[in-house]
This record gives structure tokens, C-alpha cells and sequence, in this order.
């Protein structure tokens, strides 16, 4: 436990509580334990009794958005099993924010505004990194998609990796360290395959509109175009189950609720952004043991 | 057995019949990803090191390391020669394995040796040793050259600086992590 550092939490996270109020987000509170969840191939829900606690307030917050609420933001516990480095928990903290107007640029583009209004007010104040904030200010954020990131940094090129069923490896090894170093990065325009709840490009049929947001080489966000069409999220699930369920992973039945909300929502786009890693960026933490009142270890 | 979530820095595993150790370890998750141990292996007998990712699905056999107290007997060239003070079974230890050890080896010293498979492939020394001066110039009195330490070599063959008050035939006590002196031991 480290009382400074909790203070700084305790500072950001008011923090973010201004900028999403200042913006008539409306905060929410979604319930954390959940009959089904969005079965995904490479993320292990904690069962509670018959149901599970949730690896992401997705459901949900999407289900407000199918009720009209036009913008909502959650900051809520998730919970992800075998996850444990100094960069995860198998608890942690997550800020998801979705809107009905907008698209995956606009997203883009409220997240550099968002961290770059945190940046503003952490400047220049002890005990913040001062070298992260000054990143964060930056006018001009970077836009790779997926494909340039590859041809820049990794020795193959995606659709071999694809192909050869090593996309996260060659992703982790060579092209993560080199993102967000000058300045923050987004990558974007994933494969299909790699983007389950994220709307296929209008433009280019073999990506989804989905990005995740690099700073000095670490995942920080991750958020895209909703996909809205109940049909194809239907299929995508299927996908997705046939995956999870090969590895043994149990997440309930196919979240049907949800599905029917869904399509009640002509567009929307929404985005999940670590706070534990946030307030890790911002203090200069090199653990997330240091930012978190007390670790599964300590306990 | 251990699977990929027991990986962390330190572990030692076998691979490929090869005793190994996680030299730097970090746990990735890309985003809707897969999980990822990185790991930096170093060979434990040849030293060798290289990077590899594993996923969670993977299985690992636990290196088959222990530590015995040996006594070093003597060397014959380039062979040392080691027994082991429970069983009194003698092991034999290529020169080219001890370079950090030799130096600071006496006849009869105990000394920890990792086994592997019934093979030895490392001595750990004790952290300090005792060792005669066995070459010392005697410290001129009113030298100026401003120095406040000398050169001496040590029954090993071993040589390092001292203060100018240690005589030839005098013991010293030696660090053999740094190889600096310690201190005077009064016989």
C-alpha cells in the first residue's frame, strides 16, 4: 500500500469524473454480476454461484445506449482470470465511455481530448511524469492502422501472420515496443477476425473500425464503431463461442438480451480504457501493484 | 510439471534436456489477444541465452537441479576434481566451467555445486575466503606516488589491491563476488 500513490489515484479519477460530466456523459452503474457474458476465445471469466462477474461492463452500458441514453460513462471493477503481470490483475479498474453519435474517428479524436486535458492538469505537479504528460499534449497524435504498423516494424507482413497463427506474437515482439514512444499512437483498422463486437469498415471490407491507443509502447485503450447488425454479432459470437468453449472457457448461454437490444441502436461507438494503467502512466508507476490499494498477493 | 502461468523470473526449467533459467519473464496481453509468457532463457550449463513467447497452453518440465556440498581435492590440468562430502563420490569438473571459481580455489575448500542429472555444471564459492600472500613488494616508507593501495598476488595466482600494511605470508580475507580485499586475518 502506498498512500501517495493512492492519493494521485483518488486525484485522476476526479479527474475523469469532471471531463465525461463536462461533456453530459451520464455516469452509470451496471450490475458486475451477470447471467451471460460476450464469449471471447481469449479472456477468462471468474464464475460467481451459476453466474459470472463481468470481464467488461460492455453488455450493459450498450443495453442503456438501446434504452436512449445518448452518452454514458462506467469506471467499474473487472475481473479476468490468469491475468497477472505488472501490467494486469485479475481484478482491475476499467473506464468505458459510449455515445450514440459518432463514429470511431470521433472517438479518436475524444480520447486525445480527454488525456490531453488530464495531462493539462497534472502539469508541471510533483510526483507525476512529467516526460508522459508533455507526450500527452501533443498536438498531433499518431494514426498507424494495422497493416502500415506491420510493414514499418515486423518482419512479416499481417496477413502472413494471420495466416500463420502468430498475429500476437509478431504484434507483441516487434511492433508494440516501437508504439507511442515520441507520441501517443493509435493503431487501427484490425483484421475482422480481431475485432468481434466492432463494425466492419465501410470502406475496406477486410478491417473492423476498431483502434487501440499505444504511449511509450503500452496498451492503453481500446475502442471502436459499434457493430449494431444482430444477424452478424449473432455469427460473430458463434465464431467467437466455438473458440472459447475448444479451451475449456464457460461464460453462460448466448447474452440474448442483449442481441435483441441491439437492434435497437442505429450506430454508436464506445471505448475501454485501463484506469489502473492510466494512473500508472501518469505517476510513473512501474507496477500496477504500486497504483492499487492492495494486490491478490497482499491479501 | 509446470504450465505457462507458474513462468516468472528465476524459474528453471528443462528444455530440450538442458537445464534452464528465466533470466527477465513479462506476462503481455494484447488487446483481445491471446495471453503471452516472454521469456529470456539462459542456458545453465553453456551460458547461452535467447528470447522466446510462450502461450498459456504450454507445459514445462522442472529442471532436475541440486545443490551438494562438495570438497574441491585437486586439479590434474585442465580437470578439477571435486567429492561430494555425504557420499564421498567424486565428480569431475572441466577448467573452462570454473573460470569465475578458480581464482579464488584452494585444495580442500567446500564449495556448493549445482548437479544436473547427476552432472555437475556449476560451483558457487563461499562469499568470502581466506588466501596467503604469496607475493607482496614490501611498502617503502615515504612513498610518494599519492597510491594508498598495492598490488599482491595470492596463493591462487590471484592478483589484487591491498593496503600497503599487508605482508607476504600474511592471510587476507577476499570477496569472491567483487574479488576485492576484505580485510587482515589474524592467524
Amino acid at each position: 500500500m502506498n498512500l501517495h500513490r493512492l492519493q494521485q489515484r483518488a486525484a485522476i479519477i476526479q479527474a475523469v469524473r469532471f471531463f465525461f460530466i463536462g461533456r453530459s456523459y451520464l455516469e452509470v452503474e451496471t450490475p458486475i454480476r451477470l447471467p451471460a457474458l460476450i464469449p471471447e476465445a481469449h479472456i477468462l471469466p471468474l464464475p460467481s454461484a451459476s453466474w459470472f462477474l463481468q470481464t467488461s461492463p460492455e453488455l450493459c452500458m450498450k443495453r442503456l445506449l438501446a434504452a436512449g441514453v445518448p452518452r454514458l460513462f462506467q469506471i467499474c471493477k473487472c475481473f479476468r482470470g490468469s491475468e497477472r503481470g505488472h501490467r494486469h490483475l485479475p481484478e482491475f479498474t476499467m473506464l468505458e465511455w459510449y455515445r450514440l453519435d459518432g463514429q470511431y474517428q470521433d472517438l479518436m479524436m475524444e480520447t486525445q481530448e480527454f488525456l490531453g486535458d488530464l495531462a493539462a492538469r497534472f502539469k508541471g505537479e510533483r510526483g507525476y511524469d512529467q516526460e508522459i504528460i508533455s507526450l500527452l499534449g501533443q498536438p498531433d497524435w499518431q494514426r498507424l492502422t494495422v497493416q502500415e504498423a506491420f510493414a514499418l516494424h515486423a518482419p512479416i507482413s499481417v496477413d502472413r501472420a494471420l495466416a500463420d497463427d502468430c498475429f500476437d506474437e509478431i504484434l507483441v515482439e516487434h511492433v508494440e515496443p516501437h508504439l507511442g514512444r515520441d507520441r501517443p499512437c493509435f493503431l487501427h483498422d484490425y483484421p475482422t477476425a480481431l475485432g468481434s463486437l466492432a463494425k466492419t469498415s465501410s470502406t475496406n471490407p477486410a478491417v473492423a473500425e476498431r483502434f487501440e491507443l499505444y504511449i511509450g509502447g503500452v496498451e492503453l485503450a481500446n475502442g471502436f464503431s459499434e457493430l449494431t447488425d444482430p444477424v452478424e454479432q449473432q455469427g460473430r459470437f458463434d465464431r467467437e463461442a466455438d473458440l472459447a468453449r475448444a479451451q475449456g472457457i464457460l461464460f453462460g448461454d448466448v447474452p440474448e438480451k442483449f442481441l435483441a437490444d441491439l437492434a435497437r441502436i442505429e450506430a454508436a461507438c464506445g471505448i475501454a480504457l485501463g484506469v489502473d494503467r492510466l494512473v500508472m502512466l501518469l505517476t510513473g508507476a512501474q507496477a500496477i501493484d504500486e497504483v492499487v490499494s492492495f494486490s491478490p498477493e497482499t491479501l | 510439471m509446470y504450465t505457462s502461468s507458474d513462468l516468472r523470473k528465476g524459474l528453471k526449467i528443462e528444455i530440450d534436456g538442458e537445464p534452464y533459467i528465466i533470466t527477465n519473464f513479462e506476462f503481455s496481453k494484447p488487446g483481445k489477444g491471446q495471453s503471452l509468457y516472454r521469456c529470456r532463457l539462459k542456458n545453465m550449463v553453456t551460458g547461452n541465452a535467447f528470447d522466446k513467447t510462450y502461450r498459456s497452453s504450454e507445459k514445462f518440465k522442472k529442471a532436475p537441479l541440486d545443490e551438494r556440498k562438495m570438497q574441491f581435492l585437486y586439479n590434474q590440468g585442465d580437470e578439477y576434481h571435486f567429492m561430494d562430502t555425504k557420499s564421498f563420490e567424486q565428480y569431475v569438473i572441466l577448467e573452462e566451467n570454473l573460470q569465475d571459481v578458480i581464482p579464488f580455489m584452494v585444495d580442500n575448500m567446500e564449495v556448493d555445486v549445482l548437479v544436473f542429472h547427476d552432472n555437475p555444471i556449476g560451483v558457487t564459492l563461499p562469499n568470502f575466503v581466506n588466501l596467503t600472500v604469496t607475493k607482496s613488494d614490501p611498502w617503502v616508507k615515504g612513498d610518494t606516488s599519492g597510491t594508498d593501495t598495492k598490488p599482491v598476488t595470492v596463493e591462487t595466482g590471484f592478483e589484487l589491491q591491498v593496503p600497503p600494511f599487508v605482508e607476504e605470508g600474511s592471510k587476507i580475507q577476499i570477496d569472491t563476488r567483487t574479488g576485492t580485499y576484505i580485510t587482515r586475518v589474524k592467524e
